[in-house]
């Protein structure tokens, strides 16, 4: 559990990040969104000190960060930035073992971490651990980014904008790779983005940054039912509202009893991505399947036509 | 076979050189035709082995000292307390390198007296502008999302120092270092205008006494000194930067 | 509000500190050879002068000790620096006895140390002002005049270095303009070969390595052994050439030391050519042929006012380089400030190869602020702006 409690930073005057509290749950994924210069990646920089705050505390887990040196405790965080900043003198292994081995883990331990690591993100190790980072392509460069971040088994992973440089094909790949990883380790995640379709697809929970000040904290569906501001409004694309709605629940969701014809789709995939199906083969209804494949039903292009409006 | 042309020539070059200076009698008919009137055609008023060793002395001592102050200094100002200073120091360094090497040299004697000492100072002060720009250089223009990392996984001031900026920017100090030498090399020749024992003392016999000879195998002794120093340096680099995972500079 | 301290400052008013109280400020001899007498500010000095020059040293030792406004720091290192310049000349009047032509007083360490401190404060005080370039030009200007100001005046007509000028002062103007001549004929000449080059060497890539190959070869001769060597075939051209001694071309002389000077020079042409041309943005060359330039007009339209900041370093690099080299030219007979050097060097005169040496670097300094403000004013608006 992360604890941000009234944290303010100014730089001459100037406030970056104004009295920002927030609470974030242990093992989610937390997206923090803004324009540029909205202050999210100072927040970011101030939970490991690499910015320190004017005023105001943060909490890990109930205890203040400033408890301990800053890179004492920046070995306990995970980081991971844009642009991987790997370091170009370091074979792919040495980057990832950077912190394990400022923590003096003991070689083997380091080894075996480093190989599990590699192949977690699907890099093979004896091809990629002696490598230097410029003999890899963009993506792969990000994932031992991230591999790093995670070396010495962190609780929370922080992410500045960690795929900004990422083309789209690629960045939707790394973003499934993260959420599957972010499920099996359990880590606590906040990610910096501009990109509004990044945060929906990520977030358990969102924070919206404007001038420094934290407008609106809650779940993607709240920020679409009740924008706190026209500035989030925006952010969220008027005409986007409707399909960010259903980009949120899934099929399953919003079945409906009774039969229907056709290609059944799974339960899982977005009601966005049904809605996409219905319009596409130019029918009604469509059924609806389990993983197991029973038929749960159906899914309506007036069902979803209802859920993809304003909420009363 | 064409890839080792160059090598073969820098061989070649550096066989010449040692026999020159271990066996000069061996060239006495190249040099011959140049000088007139049964001048002696190879330096004789000493051992130009001894000179060339000397020579190299003064300016490896210089550089060691120029190497040494230059990087601490560059060090000192690209930290946080320091950096109060480094627009200041940027522009002594800029200062520094209007001073013609002869003037440095001239103004140390009345303070110094004649002979080595003077030349040491003046190359220790010359040799420190290319090496504190280019560290200065190198640990300035290091990519900012590396030390970002640096930092966000927890290394200390120090241990970034060491591990990471020193390390990327061994490269571009190197090069500085060369450049250094090179010019150290070539100035040192000056020192023997204030009776420094360096192969400046050939050339400056021959120019006394009219001996084109004595001239030139002092010119091409530190030229051919310079070209080797020069190459050695730009491998080590190339080597070095290789292995940084550096794009390799000409 | 708390009494801050400046980091440099604190430096600055040590040094300022000791080089007024510790070290002496002038040095008296009996003749230009023998060893000197150092004496201390209020030795160097009547008492009333000596008092005051001690006072004003404290009061700009408290003010730059403090965090005060750069301005203030400026107007405390020039007034500082005009302060010393003329007490250090009230010291030779002083201290040199009534009528005595072999006495000799120059300026000792403390005098050096102020000076040296004064001007460190000047040069911290103008990199935080970061004035614009044709301000650093004025600046620099006024500096000049205020030091012609006091060479007129005859304030400094009782120091040593000024004896040495004064019984030689034909001689020194005329091996001022043979200086100025090598450094600059020899700068026309590589900028009128060299930028050609470099613009071949652009267009042609075969000829690049070659070329600044054979020019970095050359740059690894030391200067006097260069200037020697061509002494060999400019001695039989002027032999075997019709004409060419007529045209002031000799074996020893002006003509090895311009041809040497002029090959130095190449290199930093040629190579700053080629790489400001290729610097220019791909986008910027592609645009231009995009809306139908041709090459010429690409050439001065496009690529030379973009890699003109880089060529104008290459020239700084070479204006600086050759009025230092210059002085070795006097080895060879080429005339120059280093005429006095090495006959100093050689009489052991110190005074007299300060004649040679401080106005080698006074020219090489101007050279290099004249030419650095040249450059940013040719830097692209955008660079200028965030430099203001």
């Amino acid at each position: 559990m992360i604890e941000i409690d009234g944290i303010t930073k100014r730089y001459d005057g100037n406030t970056v990040v104004n009295n920002v509290s927030m609470m974030i749950e242990p093992r989610t994924v937390t997206v923090i969104v803004g324009t540029s210069g909205s202050g999210k990646t100072t927040l970011l920089r101030m939970i490991n000190r690499l910015v320190e705050p004017t005023s105001g505390a943060i909490r890990l887990d109930g205890e203040d960060n400033r408890s301990m040196p800053g890179f004492e405790l920046r070995r306990r965080i995970g980081y991971a930035i844009q642009g991987h900043g790997l370091f170009p003198h370091r074979t792919v292994a040495q980057n990832i073992a950077t912190v394990p081995v400022l923590l003096g883990w003991d070689r083997a331990r380091i080894d075996a971490k480093v190989a599990e690591l590699l192949t977690l993100f699907q890099l093979d190790p004896a091809a990629f651990a002696n490598r230097f980072p410029h003999e890899l392509s963009g993506g792969q460069q990000q994932r031992v980014g991230v591999a790093r971040a995670l070396a010495a088994e962190p609780k929370v992973l922080l992410m500045d904008e960690p795929f900004g440089a990422l083309d789209p094909i690629i960045r939707a790949k790394a973003q499934a790779d993260l959420l599957a990883i972010q499920s099996l380790l359990g880590t606590t995640i906040v990610l910096v983005t501009h990109d509004m379709d990044e945060a929906f697809h990520l977030a358990h929970k969102i924070a919206v940054m404007d001038k420094g000040a934290l407008v609106q904290y809650g779940k993607p569906a709240e920020l679409v039912k009740d924008p706190a501001t026209e500035f989030v409004q925006t952010l969220i694309g008027t005409s986007e509202r409707p399909f960010r709605l259903l980009s949120i629940e899934t099929a399953g969701d919003a079945v409906e009893p009774g039969p229907a014809d056709g290609k059944p789709l799974a339960e899982t995939i977005s009601q966005r991505d049904a809605l996409s199906e219905l319009l596409w083969s130019g029918r009604a209804a469509v059924p609806v399947v389990a993983a197991d494949g029973t038929v749960l039903g159906k899914v309506t292009l007036e069902g979803l036509t209802r859920r993809a409006a304003k909420p009363q | 076979m064409r890839v080792l042309i160059p090598y073969l020539l820098r061989l070649a070059l550096l066989v010449i050189l040692i026999a020159f200076l271990v066996v000069p009698g061996w060239f006495d008919p190249l040099l011959k035709p140049l000088v007139r009137d049964n001048a002696p055609a190879i330096y004789n008023q000493g051992s130009l082995l001894t000179l060339t060793l000397l020579h190299l002395r003064t300016v490896a001592i210089a550089t060691t000292g120029a190497i040494l102050v230059a990087v601490t200094l560059a060090i000192l100002v690209t930290r946080p307390f320091g950096a109060e200073f480094l627009p200041l120091s940027r522009s002594l360094v800029n200062i520094g390198q209007t001073f013609p090497p002869v003037a440095v040299l001239a103004l140390a004697v009345p303070i110094l007296g004649f002979g080595e000492k003077p030349t040491l100072v003046a190359l220790f002060l010359y040799g420190l502008l290319p090496i504190f720009e280019n560290t200065l250089t190198g640990l300035t223009t290091l990519p900012s999302s590396v030390m970002e990392a640096a930092r966000g996984s927890g290394m200390t001031d120090r241990q970034r120092l060491f591990k990471v900026e020193l390390p990327l920017a061994m490269p571009v100090i190197l090069a500085g270092i060369r450049l250094s030498v090179v010019i150290s090399l070539a100035t040192a020749t000056i020192g023997s205008t204030v009776a420094a024992k360096t192969l400046g003392e050939v050339i400056i016999a021959g120019l006394q006494s009219n001996n084109i000879a004595f001239v030139l195998q002092g010119g091409l002794i530190v030229g051919a000194l310079a070209v080797l120093i020069y190459d050695g340096f730009s491998a080590i680099e190339h080597v070095l930067a290789r292995r940084a995972g550096l794009p390799a500079r000409a | 509000m708390s009494i801050r301290f400046d980091k440099l400052g604190v430096v600055t008013a040590l040094l300022i500190a000791y080089g007024a109280l510790a070290a002496p400020f002038a040095t008296f001899r009996a003749n230009r050879i023998v060893p000197g007498d150092a004496k201390g500010i209020l030795d160097a000095l009547p008492v009333g002068p000596g008092m005051l020059l001690l006072g004003l040293m404290a009061c700009a030792a408290l003010i730059v000790l403090l965090k005060t406004p750069t301005r203030l720091r400026l107007t405390v290192a020039a007034l500082g620096l005009a302060s010393i310049a003329v007490f250090i000349g009230m010291a030779a009047t002083h201290l040199t006895p009534p009528a005595n032509a072999y006495a000799r007083v120059s300026p000792a360490s403390g005098f050096w140390i102020l000076l040296f401190s004064f001007a460190l404060l000047a040069a911290d005080s103008i990199t935080r002002l970061r004035p614009l370039p044709l301000v650093r030009v004025l600046l620099l200007a006024i500096t000049l005049g205020g030091a012609a100001v006091v060479l007129m005046s005859g304030l400094w007509d009782g120091l040593s270095i000024l004896k040495e000028y004064s019984g030689r002062a034909d001689v020194f103007w005329l091996e001022a303009g043979r200086h100025v001549t090598l450094a600059l004929g020899s700068l026309f000449a590589s900028v009128l070969v060299g930028l050609p080059l470099g613009i071949l060497c652009h267009r042609v890539a075969p000829l690049r390595a070659g070329v600044l190959n054979t020019l970095n070869l050359i740059q690894t001769i030391p200067s006097i052994a260069l200037f020697g060597i061509l002494i060999a075939p400019l001695g039989w051209i002027a032999v075997n050439v019709p004409g060419a001694a007529v045209i002031g071309i000799r074996g020893i002389g002006a003509a090895p030391a311009f041809v040497a000077l002029f090959l130095y020079s190449l290199l930093p042409v040629v190579a700053n050519t080629v790489v400001g041309l290729a610097g220019v943005p791909r986008e910027a060359n592609e645009a231009a042929r995009g809306i139908g330039m041709t090459d010429r007009q690409r050439l001065f339209g496009i690529e030379f006012p973009l890699a003109m900041p880089v060529i104008l370093t290459g020239v700084r690099i070479v204006l600086v380089q050759n009025i230092g080299l210059a002085t070795i030219a006097a080895l060879i007979g080429g005339g120059g400030f280093g005429v006095f050097v090495f006959q100093g060097i050689g009489q052991t005169a110190m005074d007299l190869v300060l004649l040679g040496a401080v106005p080698t670097v006074v020219l090489a300094f101007a050279a290099a602020i004249v030419l650095d403000a040249l450059i940013e004013m040719n830097a692209p608006q955008r660079e200028r702006s965030r430099a203001a």
